[in-house]
């Protein structure tokens, strides 16, 4: 192969909007501190604040990706015009517009703060400004008169500037500052009725289950930075926590395979617990226990996305550590299609509607984690980017039916039904996005979740891309069971007019608590005591919007359409081009000259076209790369059509069995589950969220403390007595040890309310615990000294 | 000079220190033994600063006092609190920590 | 090891100040006395500011006798007598078992022994010229508020927050 060099000097263009990007996330910040201090003085109590923030965020980002486009337009020209030979070549990449300031320093330690801007935190800027501008809109009406109005919107708006500025960090450090402010703002605002004990353990079961995950990210991140730091120092002149840096080191062939798998291991926990990801997912549906705009901004479209970007962010790492190129099953994929499947089953027995969007939320995080596991990463983010409008606009109109037509009740099948005539905008929406997400042609899912399916299995992956067929299909029939159940059928409860004051215990208490203020405040809505209506324009306005992006927004990748129409393609994924080193350190702003050099490798004899660029072929020195070269599947309408006849089916067969058994009663399948053995051990089994709770509870607990009690009884009696009594207390207070540190970390960790697990199996355990200090510190030291014993007898 | 010897003087001081916090039970006799830690670690720094030429360990050595100092008030307030409500220091007492 | 290669004078100081400061330092856990352990420690510590000197560290003894010695054995004295009204010897200093800090405090010992005569054997840590200049303060601050100026920061916030508890914990109300 003769690489053949050719140097040209394309003028990449910039703006103001894109290198003053850092902007975006300081601004809602700046909005967060003055609500905090001045908010409860202003008119609108602050709420003000918020959405004009939000607002300004937006036309930033806006202007920001206006300019990348033209961007990439301008460096993309410049390459076609330079590469004069027609040879296959790499598509060119655009630099990121990345700048980086020192943030503090401790040692010889530095740590950067910045902005790293390309396509991809570019797409994200925007869904999150966007989503949260209307969902702030949203709350002005959903929330008045609460009585933590001005802190919702505070901490919706903290939100918003840690999302952006986890978005936007051009290092990990700055990336781990706003993963974490989305972990405190999230348990703010799903605890924010903390009255209800419901409300603030599920809180507390979000905060922890997430840091069980977060674990993951310190714990990557120190492995990526002492692996690659001598590397990014001596070839790019930049920090190992730098991400561009780190992207170039996993590409350089040089990295070290093990720091690689075990970096991207660590880090992908991390996404399993905030991406809500198969073992860790329990959080989620309870995390509904939010006010309704919360779980429709942080827990369906943009915080936990948060995971599925940093796979998509480092995933050079994550195409290397996991070999995604090579096999047919890795760790992300195999992930990422359990959750589908099973979040997806989940979905079918719930009774509420929210907590039914959030097993659907899952599931949909589970179909993009399958993509990048499989080298799908353009489809998996485009994916992030229509399910952020869809998943938002079900969950505000889900809110709104709740508002204004359940009176306050998301249990469908006791307070909705019959909806569609009372609400038709709502009803429409949620109809619209319902479709979207099940897949139907021209709406914007089926342009992201087919194209997942269909490079899933053009990249080999053939057995997940049948999971995903069967996800898709579970989607169409659970969002058919929601749909029947609100908005069509005879009405029930609050959906008829009927008042209970008791709701049961698995309605989510929304606003439930806050509902006596709301009444007497807002005059609009006295009227909710007059049965279901349509609600006001400020809930029904966003619903429009984003229902009408859920039917547009898959046409900017409209595969089928011809490559004009794939801008996704064009503007958000990197190019897997080699770059020189060095080109990337263009000072100026403004208009600036790079020096972009195409490697046009003049194929010899085979015509072998993906058998060269990045991740196939190690750069050469003084070349990195930053994007590993994914091929793309060919869209054939044989495909299409046969997912499409999937989710046809599945929509027609979950509609006609709803009419059968919710509305005709049909002798045949009511009570079908309390009949047949096989359905009822598998309802059983989904109704118990898949013992899943119980598994961390009982059998982890139980498993772990229960031997290690008998063990400590039987030594005790065995042997112990036999011996001082004090060294018998030692072996118990060893056990007790252990038992506490199992207390803190799985049951405290990982589950809610194991407190009485805890009790039925640490009875024996009981006396064991001495609370006293000197043994604790004995334990510790002595542990520690064995500790260090060991570490000496394996490196002698 | 050996690096040893010092290195060693302050390992001693340290074990002397954790056998003092495991065996005493008066809270003031504990914080006492933690100060004989602190100190052991202290010398290891300045060793260590000697060693590689760096005042690196001067500095932190300094940071350490100031720290110690801190946790003696605090720990001297604590003490001074529970001896206030039940009229003893002595650790053995205090066993809220019972499950 | 030859005589000549040593430092004599260093060397005899620094044994006779480490025998005090052992000697102070057991004394310091097994006496039965709170005032006795105090002024031991008081030994203890003022050794370590010898040692410090040795190291060539003035800056840092300086601080240790002005800090540990005056300010922080003050707080102890303080401590006891606002806690004790008897000044004297007591009988149950130890807690029950107290036996078992031996087999840790040796265990540690040994590990840690161990490690330090395998890791720096007979290195030299001060050369035979001997002449070590003290280090100057100056180069001390350079670095306070140079490289490790964060660090710094942090310990001055725990320091208000220690100012503010300590009020708080023991003001009577």
């Amino acid at each position: 192969m003769l690489a053949q060099e050719m140097t040209s000097e394309v003028v990449a263009s910039s703006g103001w909007f894109l290198e003053h990007a850092w902007l975006i996330p300081v601004i809602p910040a700046i909005a967060f501190v003055l609500i905090i201090f001045f908010g409860k003085k202003m008119p609108m109590k602050g709420s003000e604040l918020g959405v004009l923030s939000m607002l300004s965020s937006l036309v930033f980002s806006g202007g920001a990706a206006w300019q990348w486009i033209q961007r990439v337009n301008s460096v993309v020209d410049g390459a076609h015009e330079a590469v004069v030979e027609g040879a296959h070549h790499a598509a060119p990449y655009v630099q990121p517009v990345i700048h980086e300031w020192t943030w503090w320093q401790s040692g010889g330690f530095h740590f950067g703060i910045g902005q790293h801007i390309d396509g991809l935190a570019l797409t994200l800027l925007v869904v999150v400004a966007f989503i949260s501008s209307l969902v702030q809109i949203y709350s002005l009406e959903y929330l008045r008169g609460d009585r933590r109005y001005t802190h919702f919107f505070a901490a919706l708006t903290l939100f918003s500037a840690g999302m952006l500025c986890m978005v936007l960090a051009p290092n990990m450090v700055q990336l781990i500052l706003g993963w974490e402010i989305m972990g405190l703002c999230s348990f703010m605002l799903i605890g924010h009725w903390w009255e209800e004990e419901a409300n603030s353990r599920a809180a507390l079961k979000a905060f922890f289950t997430v840091r069980v995950g977060d674990m993951g990210l310190l714990i990557g991140t120190a492995i990526l930075f002492f692996s690659a730091n001598n590397w990014t120092q001596k070839n790019l002149g930049v920090s190992g926590f730098n991400i561009s840096g780190l992207s170039a080191w996993a590409m350089s062939g040089e990295a070290s395979h093990s720091a690689l798998t075990w970096g991207a291991v660590a880090l992908f926990i991390a996404c399993i617990g905030k991406s809500g990801q198969f073992p860790l997912h329990t959080w989620l549906p309870d995390a509904m226990a939010g006010p309704t705009p919360v779980s429709s901004l942080l827990h369906s479209s943009t915080m936990v996305v948060a995971g599925v970007f940093l796979v998509a962010r480092l995933y050079p790492i994550f195409w290397e550590g996991m070999k995604i190129g090579d096999t047919n099953i890795n760790f992300i994929v195999l992930i990422g299609g359990i959750t589908i499947v099973i979040a997806a089953l989940l979905a079918f027995v719930q009774h509420d509607i929210k907590k039914v969007l959030a097993y659907s939320t899952v599931s949909q995080l589970g179909y993009m984690m399958m993509g990048l596991g499989a080298g799908a990463w353009l489809p998996a983010v485009f994916h992030i980017f229509t399910h952020a409008f869809f998943k938002a606009c079900l969950f505000l109109s889900a809110g709104s039916v709740s508002h204004s037509g359940s009176h306050h009740s998301f249990d469908m099948k006791k307070d909705m039904g019959g909806l569609a005539k009372k609400m038709p905008i709502t009803a429409t929406t949620w109809i619209i996005s319902t479709l979207a997400l099940a897949g139907v042609f021209p709406l914007a899912g089926f342009f992201s979740k087919d194209e997942i399916i269909d490079n899933v299995g053009h990249n080999g992956y053939n057995a997940f891309m049948i999971v995903g067929l069967t996800g898709a299909f579970l989607t169409a029939a659970y969002m058919t069971r929601a749909t029947y159940l609100t908005f069509f059928g005879e009405a029930r409860g609050a959906a008829a007019g009927i008042h209970h004051d008791e709701h049961d215990e698995h309605a989510v208490v929304d606003t439930h608590t806050s509902h006596d203020t709301h009444v007497a405040v807002d005059p609009h809505d006295v009227h909710t005591d007059h049965g279901p209506h349509e609600s006001p324009k400020l809930i029904t306005v966003p619903l429009m919007i984003l229902a009408a992006l859920a039917l547009t927004a898959g046409l900017s990748n409209a595969t089928p359409f011809g490559e004009s129409w794939e801008r996704f393609k064009k503007y958000v994924e990197p190019g897997s081009e080699y770059v020189m080193v060095g080109s990337e350190m263009a000072p100026e702003h403004g208009a600036e000259v790079v020096e972009i050099s195409a490697v046009s490798m003049s194929v010899t004899s085979e015509e072998e076209v993906a058998e060269e660029g990045c991740a196939v072929v190690a750069p050469e020195a003084g070349m990195v790369c930053y994007f590993p070269t994914i091929s793309h599947a060919p869209f054939k309408w044989s495909k299409a059509a046969l997912s499409l006849i999937i989710v046809a089916f599945g929509l027609v067969s979950s509609w006609l069995f709803c009419v059968q058994y919710y509305t005709r009663r049909n002798k045949r399948l009511v009570g079908l589950t309390e009949r047949n053995k096989v359905l009822r051990g598998g309802y059983t089994f989904l109704w118990n969220k898949c013992y899943l709770d119980e598994l961390y509870e009982k059998v982890i607990v139980h498993s772990i403390a229960h031997p290690i009690a008998k063990a400590a009884y039987w030594a005790n009696q065995n042997i112990l007595d036999g011996i001082v009594n004090g060294a018998g207390k030692v072996s118990r207070r060893v056990a007790g040890w252990v038992y506490r540190n199992i207390d803190q970390r799985v049951v405290d960790g990982a589950v809610n309310g194991s407190g009485a697990a805890a009790r039925g199996t640490g009875g024996a355990l009981r006396p064991v615990q001495s609370g006293k200090v000197n043994q604790y510190g004995a334990l510790l030291f002595s542990a520690a000294a064995i500790g260090a014993l060991i570490l000496v007898i394996i490196n002698t | 000079m050996l690096t040893t010897q010092f290195l060693l003087l302050g390992a001693v001081l340290f074990c002397i220190g954790v056998y003092g916090v495991l065996a005493r039970k008066n809270a003031v006799m504990v914080l006492m033994s933690i100060e004989l830690i602190l100190n052991s670690v202290n010398i290891n720094l300045l060793a260590f600063s000697v060693r590689h030429g760096s005042v690196d360990g001067n500095t932190f050595a300094l940071y350490v006092i100031a720290i110690a100092a801190a946790e003696v008030g605090v720990g001297l307030a604590m003490v001074l609190l529970i001896y206030r409500n039940r009229r003893t220091i002595a650790l053995d007492d205090l066993s809220e920590m019972k499950g | 090891m030859i005589a000549a290669d040593l430092l004599v004078a260093q060397n005899v100081g620094f044994g006779i100040i480490s025998l005090l400061m052992i000697i102070g330092a057991v004394r310091v856990v097994t006496v039965s006395n709170v005032v006795h352990a105090a002024l031991w420690l008081v030994i203890v510590l003022s050794g370590a500011a010898a040692q410090y000197l040795l190291l060539s560290a003035e800056f840092v003894a300086i601080t240790q006798v002005l800090v540990y010695v005056g300010a922080v054995m003050v707080l102890f004295l303080f401590g006891t007598m606002l806690t004790r009204a008897r000044i004297g010897a007591e009988s149950d200093l130890n807690n029950k078992n107290w036996f078992l800090g031996i087999p840790v405090a040796l265990l540690m010992l040994g590990v840690m022994s161990y490690v330090i005569v395998d890791g720096f054997g007979s290195e030299r840590l001060i050369d035979n010229s001997g002449d070590m200049q003290p280090i100057p303060v100056q180069l001390i601050s350079d670095d306070i508020f140079g490289p490790y100026l964060l660090p710094f920061w942090a310990l001055s916030f725990v320091l208000l927050v220690a100012v503010i508890g300590a009020i708080v914990l023991a003001r009577k109300d």
